[in-house]
């Protein structure tokens, strides 16, 4: 149940980020969620596209440092304390939550979220039990 | 294996002996040609002759790279025009060029050097040499050349650049040994690898001949997990002939000065004064046997010391330490005393950045700031910012810890910071600037 993420790295440079956005707009990609993590000298943009390998593959091919790496897609009841129920279950068990970002449209009256977890794969476990909605590659295809 | 066995091996008293003999006919040839010179004796109010022994050169005034500027273009010439049968120039980019002109003996004797710099690597007329230095008024081409032809090994004279096309040559000629800038020996590389798809290890070559700019024991092992070669260091420079005035043997173990041709000092660059064997100090040249432009205690910059003790390859030649910096790239950061090399060094000593880097210079607020870009290697990059402050804290930490300074780092994507096909320009300064 996990899914695909991109990320890149972007250094802190006038019109870095249109640059990857522009590559990958020219490869027919499109991007479901997005996020950046900022410092003072660099950022890393990571975000949930429609076919993160050829994503990778025009990357690369523009000289770009990408990578592919595994996170949890996650549907929240689109209410208050709808991600807090889910991150007070990852809390409890002794999960580090590294970063969580949101998609950029709405499935029905849930909310999409990105999660990354030092333990992906008992953060699965943990959330399955629980019954909460995980999305799976297929769903996001379909989006 | 030697390219002249008798002067090679010849016991150091006969050496000194020689030297002694060409310096005293070399100084009197310089005095009675060069008005340069004569006008620098009288000055000082010595004549050749009191040159007696081989300890006298210290009486000899300095002649230094401005020296050679002043007199542009042939001011320093001892023949006449109709006997220089090439003339070499450096680039001038920081002021005049310096010109030096070869007669046809000067020429003889730097192919000389330069056979005995490359048997000295193993290669024989069975290697087929690819020379990716510039030919033309750079002396690197050209005196790798006419080494390689007097050793009849089958030169590729493919010269500096293309670099796609350098290594289809590599490839498809099945070159055995390659002759570059170490840091375009790093370029060839990686652009094999990732441009062209092809393992640079799978390629024949077996020895390298590396030089014409600073490098270090680290970017060696580098160049040599890389290619699956042997790399060895070269050193020379156009005023004192070019490369082949100093080259490592196969013990790898410093680099052996032609001596019977040019006679090596290390002085104090602060005093001018002779420095004890192994002490660190700038490198002084006499050419011994040079007819077209003779050199007498030639200022090289460039800093190193004596290796005491014999090399293990036989040679009597006196061997010097890789260059550890010049003293013009000597870096002043707050007072600091610093070479770019020390930061390579030290940035190569933690895993997970590639061998480019820029230092940058700044002085923001009256006070010197240094600045070290380098390429996160492609595997290093993690998608956890953590992950990549970790490695930037660790290169901070062992940078401050080796050289005694704070230095910031900053980390790049790999392949952006500037190639060069010749030397690297590793040092930014902009504290003239603000």
């Amino acid at each position: 149940m996990k899914i695909k993420q991109l990320s890149v790295f972007l250094e802190n440079k006038k019109g870095r980020l249109y640059e990857v956005l522009n590559t990958l707009a020219q490869a027919n990609i499109n991007i479901r969620a997005l996020s950046i993590a900022d410092t003072s000298d660099f950022g890393i943009l990571r975000m949930i596209v429609n076919n993160p390998e050829e994503a990778k593959r025009v990357l690369d091919e523009a000289g770009f440092t990408a990578k592919i790496t595994n996170v949890i897609g996650v549907a929240v009841k689109d209410r208050p304390g709808g991600l807090a129920e889910i991150l007070k279950i990852l809390y409890e068990k002794d999960i580090n939550v590294e970063y969580v970002y949101a998609f950029v449209e709405k499935s029905g009256e849930e909310a999409l979220v990105v999660i990354r977890t030092n333990n992906l794969d008992k953060t699965i476990d943990l959330l399955k039990e629980a019954g909460v909605k995980l999305l799976d590659s297929k769903t996001l295809e379909n989006l | 294996m030697y390219w002249n066995k008798e002067v090679e091996t010849m016991p150091r008293e006969k050496l000194r002996e020689l030297q002694l003999e060409r310096l005293k006919k070399i100084v009197k040839y310089a005095y009675e040609r060069v008005p340069f010179y004569r006008k620098r004796f009288d000055e000082k109010g010595i004549k050749p002759e009191d040159i007696q022994k081989l300890e006298d050169i210290r009486y000899i005034p300095f002649t230094s790279k401005a020296d050679l500027r002043e007199v542009y273009p042939f001011g320093m010439f001892a023949r006449d025009l109709s006997e220089i049968v090439e003339i070499h120039s450096s680039s001038g980019t920081t002021g005049k060029p310096v010109v030096m002109g070869y007669t046809l003996r000067d020429i003889e004797v730097w192919k000389e050097v330069m056979a005995r710099s490359l048997v000295a690597i193993g290669v024989t007329r069975e290697d087929i040499i690819q020379i990716a230095y510039g030919y033309g008024l750079f002396t690197g081409g050209l005196g790798f050349h006419y080494g390689a032809l007097a050793i009849g090994a089958t030169i590729v004279p493919a010269s500096a650049g293309n670099t796609r096309r350098q290594i289809e040559l590599m490839k498809d000629f099945g070159t055995t040994v390659l002759c570059c800038t170490p840091s375009y020996a790093l370029y060839l590389a990686e652009y094999a690898r990732d441009e062209m798809g092809i393992d640079p290890s799978k390629l024949k070559l077996r020895a390298g001949s590396f030089g014409a700019e600073m490098w270090t024991e680290e970017m060696r092992k580098e160049i040599e997990n890389r290619f699956g070669l042997q790399a060895h260091n070269v050193y020379g420079l156009t005023e004192i002939i070019g490369p082949g005035v100093a080259h490592e043997c196969m013990a790898q173990d410093g680099l052996h000065i032609w001596e019977d041709h040019f006679y090596p000092e290390i002085i104090d660059p602060e005093t001018g004064e002779p420095l004890p064997e192994g002490e660190e100090g700038e490198l002084v040249f006499t050419t011994l046997t040079k007819e077209g432009v003779p050199m007498l205690r030639f200022r090289t910059r460039d800093i190193t010391a004596f290796k005491p003790g014999m090399c293990s390859c036989g040679r009597i030649a006196l061997r010097i330490e890789r260059i550890r910096g010049r003293s013009d790239d000597m870096i002043k950061v707050r007072g600091v005393m610093l070479f770019p090399y020390q930061i390579e060094k030290a940035l190569l000593e933690v895993q997970g950045v590639e061998p480019h880097y820029q230092i940058i210079l700044t002085r923001p607020h009256h006070l010197d700031e240094i600045e070290v870009q380098v390429e996160m290697s492609k595997e290093t990059f993690s998608d956890e910012v953590k992950e990549i402050e970790n490695l930037r804290r660790k290169l901070e930490k062992h940078l401050e810890e080796t050289i005694g300074i704070r230095i910031k780092v900053t980390l790049v994507e790999p392949k952006s910071l500037p190639r060069s096909e010749g030397k690297a320009k590793r040092v930014i300064d902009k504290r003239g600037l603000a």
